[in-house]
C-alpha cells in the first residue's frame, strides 16, 4: 500500500465534518503542540522533516519559518496561499473541499509555532463555494475550542479567517498575495524586504501553500524524523499530484516522492496509461510554468536513468533535458496533441495574467502570444521561431517577479524539444488551417519518440 | 443606493477580520457582495458607495475593480457562463464546448444574448483540469462536460430564470 499522509481519510463519509474528522484522529497535532511542545520545538520538527514548500518553489519550510523576525514588536502573521491558479494544478481545491479540517488543523499548529495570533487563508475567488466549506469548518473548530481565546485551556489564542481573491493568477505570488490581502491591486513587491521581515501590514509574515500547511499535521503527530523517512533523499514525504490531459484516470493522487514517472503514468493505481490506446508524446510535469519534456526524456534522464518523481530527478539535466516538480500539475499529451497550440494557450494565459509592472513581461508575453497565434494558424515565418526564443530569453531574469520566467520557460523548452513541429506549421499552412490538424493526422518526426511503455 | 441591513451586518463583520485602521483589506470581499446585490456588475455609483463604506478614496476602489477578472465593469446577462480554455481543458475538448455554446446561444464569446439572459465568456484555468472540459456558472463548477450536459444546463438556467452569482 502506498504511504498516505494527507489523504488517508479522504474517502471516509462525512470527513468534512468536525465530528468525523476528530474521530479519525483529527486535531491531535494541535493538542500535542499546544500542550507538550514549545513553538520553537514545533519549528524544529518541521526543519527535521525536510518538508519543502508545495506551492511550486520547493523552499524548505522549516528554514522559512526560522527566518521569521521574532524580535519585531509587530504582530506576526501566517497566511495560507490557496490561490491555486497555475494551469494544471487542482490539488489544493481537492484537499480543501474534501477534508477542510486538515487545513484548519495545520493552520492552528503552524500559527502556534510562528506565534501568530491572527491568520488568513487567501483563496482564489473562483473557489467561492470552498470559502463556504472552510468557513463552516472554522465555525466548528471555534465551537469545539480549537480556535479563539485560550485554545484547549492553554494561554494560546488564535483567530482564523478566509479571504477570497477575485480572479488574478499573479496573486499566487506571495508578495502580490499580501498586496491583495491589503485590498490593493496584485502587484508583486520588490524583494528584499522579504515577507518574513516585512509582509502583511509590513509585519513579519510567513506565506505557505495549502499542502505545505496540511503536511505539518503528520510531521507534528509522527515527528520530523519519521516524516523524513518517507520519500527519497532530499525529497521527503508525500506529494499531491494533479494529473490531467490525455490519460485514462485524471485526478489528484498522493504519491510517495521517489515513485518512477513511468509507473505514475502507466500504472492503474495512478493515471492508468494514455487514453484511447494512444501513445505518450509529451508531459508538462509541474504546472504550466515548467519546461515541457518529450516522452523519452520524461521517462528517462538524458543519462538513461529512470526518471523519478522527486525534485532532484525531475530537474536532472537542467533546462537542457530536465524540468521541475513545481506545483505537481502533471499535464499529459498523447500523439495527437499539437505542441504549438497548447503552448499558445499557455502564452495567452501569461499575457492575460501579467500584472504589467515590468516592460519585458508586459510586452514580451503579448508578443509571444501573437507570434504563437500566427504560427499556429498557418501565418508564421521561419524566423518567427527564433524570434520567440529571443523574446523568451529577454524576459527571463529581467523582471520583478518570477511570472516572467514562468512565461518564458514553456516557450523556450517547447522549441528546444519540438522545433520540427513549429517548422511544420510554417511549411504547411494549409494542413494546420484545421484546428484539429494533429487529431486528423498526428505529427511525426525522426527525433520525436513516442512511448506506450 | 444602499446594501440591505443583512448585507451591511456582514460587511461590518468582514471589516472586523482585519486590524483597526486596515479596513481597506475588506475591499475584495465587499466588492463581491456589491456585485451580487447590485445586478451582477460594479457601476461607478456602486464603487463610490463601497469607497464610502470603507472610508477610502473612490480611486482606490476603481484601481482594484479594474485589476481583477471576476468584477464586471459592464452589465452582464442574467447568467454568466465562463468556459475554461487553458491547455489542460483544451486537450480534452474545450474548443468544442465553446463552439457548441456559441451556436446554441447564437452569440460569440464576449457577447450577451439579445434577451439579456446569457453572457458567454472564456476564462483561464479554474483548477478543474482533472475534470475537463469545464465551465463555471455562478459559484458552481460544471465538469466533465459534453454537449448534452451543456444543453441540459442551459435548459435548467432558462427555467430557473434567476440571476447567477458567485455568492450563491
Ligand atoms: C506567478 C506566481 C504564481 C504563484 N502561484 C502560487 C499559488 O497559486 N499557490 C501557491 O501556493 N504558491 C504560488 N506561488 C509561489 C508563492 O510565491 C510562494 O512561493 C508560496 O506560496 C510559498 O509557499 P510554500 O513555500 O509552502 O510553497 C506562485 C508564484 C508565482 C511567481
Ligand atoms: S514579472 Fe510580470 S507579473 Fe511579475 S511583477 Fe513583472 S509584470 Fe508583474
Ligand atoms: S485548464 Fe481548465 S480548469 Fe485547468
Amino acid at each position: 500500500m502506498p504511504k498516505k499522509l494527507l489523504l488517508e481519510h479522504i474517502d471516509v463519509p462525512s470527513i468534512e465534518t468536525f465530528e468525523t474528522y476528530r474521530r479519525h484522529g483529527g486535531y491531535a497535532s494541535v493538542e500535542k503542540a499546544l500542550k507538550t511542545m514549545t513553538p520553537d520545538a514545533v519549528t524544529e520538527e518541521v526543519k527535521k522533516s525536510g518538508l519543502r514548500g508545495r506551492g511550486g518553489a520547493g523552499f524548505p519550510a522549516g528554514l522559512k519559518w526560522s527566518f521569521l523576525d521574532r524580535k519585531s514588536e509587530k504582530p506576526r502573521y501566517l497566511v495560507c496561499n490557496a490561490d491555486e491558479s497555475e494551469p494544471g494544478t487542482f490539488k489544493d481545491r481537492y484537499l480543501m473541499e474534501k477534508i477542510p479540517h486538515l487545513l484548519i488543523e495545520g493552520m492552528i499548529t503552524a500559527s502556534y509555532a510562528l506565534g501568530a495570533k491572527t491568520s488568513y487563508i487567501y483563496i482564489r475567488g473562483e473557489y467561492m463555494y470552498i470559502v463556504r466549506i472552510l468557513e463552516r469548518a472554522i465555525e466548528e473548530a471555534y465551537a469545539a475550542g480549537f480556535l479563539g481565546q485560550h485554545i484547549l485551556g492553554t494561554p494560546y489564542s488564535l483567530d482564523l479567517y478566509v479571504h477570497p481573491g477575485a480572479g488574478a493568477y499573479i496573486c499566487g505570488e506571495e508578495t502580490a498575495l499580501l498586496e491583495s490581502l491589503e485590498g490593493k491591486r496584485g502587484n508583486p513587491r520588490l524583494k528584499p524586504p522579504f515577507p518574513a521581515v516585512a509582509g502583511l501590514y509590513a509585519a513579519p509574515t510567513v506565506v505557505n501553500n495549502v499542502e505545505t500547511i496540511a503536511a505539518v499535521v503528520s510531521i507534528v503527530n509522527g515527528g520530523g524524523d519519521e516524516y523524513a523517512k518517507v520519500g527519497l533523499g532530499k525529497s521527503t514525504g508525500t506529494k499531491l499530484i494533479s494529473a490531467s490531459g490525455h490519460i485514462n484516470k485524471p485526478g489528484v493522487y498522493e504519491i510517495e516522492l521517489g515513485l518512477p514517472v513511468e509507473e505514475f503514468i502507466f500504472s492503474d493505481e495512478y493515471c492508468g496509461g494514455i487514453w484511447k490506446g494512444r501513445k505518450l508524446k509529451a508531459v508538462v510535469a509541474g504546472g504550466s510554468s515548467v519546461p515541457i519534456l518529450p516522452a523519452h526524456l520524461i521517462l528517462k534522464t538524458a543519462k538513461g536513468e529512470q526518471r523519478l518523481m522527486t525534485y532532484e530527478s525531475l530537474a536532472d539535466g537542467g533546462f537542457i533535458s530536465g524540468t521541475m516538480l513545481g506545483s505537481g500539475g502533471f499535464i499529459v499529451m498523447d500523439e495527437t496533441a499539437c505542441i504549438v497550440r497548447n503552448l499558445w494557450t499557455f502564452s495567452r494565459f501569461y499575457h492575460h495574467e501579467s500584472c504589467g509592472q515590468c516592460s519585458p513581461c508586459r510586452e514580451g508575453t503579448g508578443w509571444m502570444e501573437k507570434v504563437l497565434h500566427r504560427i499556429e494558424h498557418g501565418h508564421g515565418h521561419m524566423h518567427d521561431i527564433d524570434l520567440l526564443v529571443d523574446v523568451a530569453k529577454k524576459i527571463e531574469g529581467n523582471t520583478i517577479c518570477p511570472l516572467g520566467d514562468a512565461a518564458a520557460w514553456p516557450v523556450a523548452s517547447a522549441i528546444r524539444h519540438f522545433r520540427e513541429e513549429f517548422e511544420y506549421h510554417v511549411k504547411y499552412p494549409e494542413k494546420v488551417a484545421n484546428p484539429k490538424h494533429f487529431e486528423l493526422e498526428p505529427f511525426r518526426s525522426e527525433r520525436l519518440e513516442l512511448s506506450n511503455a | 443606493m444602499r446594501f440591505s441591513e443583512e448585507t451591511l451586518a456582514l460587511v461590518n463583520k468582514i471589516i472586523r477580520r482585519y486590524p483597526e485602521g486596515k479596513q481597506k483589506s475588506a475591499l475584495l470581499p465587499v466588492l463581491h457582495l456589491a456585485q451580487a446585490e447590485f445586478d451582477g456588475w460594479l457601476s461607478p455609483d456602486v464603487m463610490d458607495y463601497v469607497a464610502g463604506l470603507l472610508a477610502i478614496k473612490p480611486i482606490e476602489v476603481y484601481e482594484v475593480a479594474t485589476f481583477y477578472s471576476m468584477y464586471n465593469l459592464k452589465p452582464v446577462g442574467k447568467c454568466l457562463i465562463e468556459v475554461c480554455q487553458t491547455g489542460p481543458c483544451w486537450l480534452r475538448g474545450s474548443d468544442d464546448i465553446v463552439h457548441h455554446l456559441e451556436s446554441k446561444l447564437g452569440i460569440k464569446v464576449g457577447e450577451t444574448t439579445p434577451d439579456g439572459m446569457f453572457t458567454l465568456k472564456t476564462v483561464e484555468c479554474l483548477g478543474s483540469c482533472g475534470t475537463a472540459p469545464m465551465l463555471q456558472c455562478g459559484s458552481k463548477f460544471h465538469e466533465n462536460l459534453t454537449t448534452d450536459k451543456v444543453d441540459t444546463l442551459l435548459e435548467n438556467l432558462k427555467s430557473t430564470n434567476q440571476r447567477t452569482s458567485y455568492m450563491r
